[in-house]
């Protein structure tokens, strides 16, 4: 007992007491004891190839926000960032670990040492062409606007979603929609004032503005089309046709949009999303190097 | 001999060590299975880090107390709210200078957009002066705010509703 007198002490031991414990690694199962046997009639791998798409959402554009870290105009909007990223990767690594669960864990298995979880393996270990994010998730950041608008689109188009996603079949699902809404309900405000404030600010921050809208808004079309797995699992009342977001989504950027008199472009036709299909831009490849590096150079690191 | 939920209740949160699990409302259920302890935690936030902390600090307090087998298990929903903070904890999270949550908001349909300066209010836990004023929504940790007081100048935390 003497020598369980602190907590780190405690996870030092729970993790092989090496003395390398340190925060941020040997996370748990973040599924630890919820049950995930899928509910009959639900396709797994349908199940799993869905939840992957969600996760890689949220992981991705995780990645994204952290690149802000020490690079942010003020403290404060650093960890605002931060935060939201961190809700994003919780977000993410709920479903990952959900998507495993469904056995979808594809080539990451065969690169990845036993000992890595499920969700893990999935983030560190698939190459560009197994991600499944939408290309807004993966697009490069810009300036400081362009970072606000595509959090903005982001966080609506997931908002609506997550929000529908509530009543999904799956319990899994539904609880980590549940959980996730009122986390993304904070990013679109937070998102949505920083648009109003650049937009209608000085003459600089509305022309910078009006860039990034006019910058973000094609990948907007990438955001409404099912793909096949998801046209699947609608009708087994599990996932949420995306097409039946699209005119609050719409409704949603446009008032942002023109209470920070800034011009709404026209909306681009909607497309099936290449990223689904795991055709991705030249700009996922310097995100997934910085995201995988270090876990594909030391596959069991501790620090 | 304390049972294993008097043990459970004891264990506090590693980012709000004023406050025990149980008044964070993060403790669901403490339950004995023949031999096993098996308690029930959520997380306040998706993303929350401290899980595994938390997690490590409830095996660790039942094992001191005797209990040699503990299984610690997450629950999802219903998700987590600061309603559940108990009265005593949102005493404690004043005492040490933290502003405890109003109550949270509840949507059953679509979420409504929210532009202006948020209406929520929170009492300075230096002064008692109700005139404070939000500077970030986001603070230290995922779980609450960052604001400050107008009347003594302090800036302060607020465990923001959700």
């Amino acid at each position: 007992m003497a020598h369980e007198e602190t907590v780190y002490d405690a996870l030092d031991h729970a993790h092989g007491g090496e003395g390398q414990w340190a925060f941020g690694t040997g996370f748990d199962d973040p599924l630890a004891g919820v049950d995930t046997t899928v509910p009959e009639g639900v396709h797994a791998a349908d199940l799993g190839a869905y939840c992957l798409m969600l996760g890689d959402d949220a992981l991705v554009l995780c990645q994204r926000l952290t690149e802000w870290a020490t690079r942010a105009p003020e403290l404060e909007e650093e960890v605002a960032i931060a935060n939201c990223g961190l809700d994003l990767l919780g977000q993410a690594r709920l479903l990952l670990a959900r998507a495993g669960s469904c056995g979808v864990l594809g080539r990451s298995r065969e690169h990845a040492t036993d000992s890595i979880p499920d969700e893990d393996a999935l983030a560190y270990f698939r190459d560009a062409d197994e991600f499944v994010n939408h290309h807004l998730a993966e697009a490069d950041g810009g300036d400081f606007a362009q970072t606000m608008v595509r959090l903005l689109v982001a966080s609506t188009a997931r908002l609506a979603l997550f929000a529908r996603l509530r009543e999904s079949r799956d319990p899994v699902v539904s609880a980590i929609a549940a959980k996730g809404v009122p986390e993304l309900t904070y990013h679109r405000d937070h998102a949505a004032r920083w648009v109003l404030r650049l937009g209608d600010g000085t003459a600089e921050s509305h022309r910078r503005a009006q860039a990034a809208v006019d910058a973000v808004w094609p990948l907007t079309a990438d955001l409404f089309t099912a793909t096949d797995v998801e046209r699947r699992l609608v009708h087994q009342g599990v996932a949420v046709d995306p097409a039946s977001t699209r005119d609050e989504v719409r409704d949603v950027l446009t008032m942002v949009v023109e209470r920070a008199t800034l011009t709404v472009p026209a909306w681009p036709a909607d497309r099936p999303s290449p990223g689904r299909a795991g055709e991705h831009t030249d700009e996922l490849a310097p995100l997934r190097a910085t995201l995988q590096g270090l876990a594909r150079e030391h596959p069991a690191a501790t620090w | 001999m304390s049972t294993a939920l008097e043990v459970a209740q004891t264990v506090t949160d590693p980012e709000l060590p004023m406050l025990t699990l149980a008044d964070l409302g993060v403790l669901r259920d403490v339950r004995t299975e023949g031999e096993q302890v098996v308690v029930t935690i959520t997380p306040t936030y998706s993303g929350c880090p401290a899980m595994g902390v938390m997690r490590a600090d409830l095996v660790h307090a039942l094992h001191r107390a005797g209990f040699a087998d503990v299984d610690v298990r997450t629950v999802l929903s219903p998700p987590w709210s600061t309603d559940w903070i108990s009265e005593a904890g949102r005493r404690k999270l004043a005492e040490g200078g933290i502003a405890p949550p109003g109550p949270a908001p509840r949507h059953a349909g679509p979420i409504p957009l929210n532009l202006g300066p948020t209406r929520r209010t929170a009492t300075c836990p230096v002064c008692g002066s109700a005139d404070t004023e939000e500077l970030s929504e986001f603070s230290g940790t995922a779980c609450k705010a960052l604001r400050r007081c107008r009347t003594c100048r302090e800036p302060f935390e607020h465990v923001k509703e959700i």
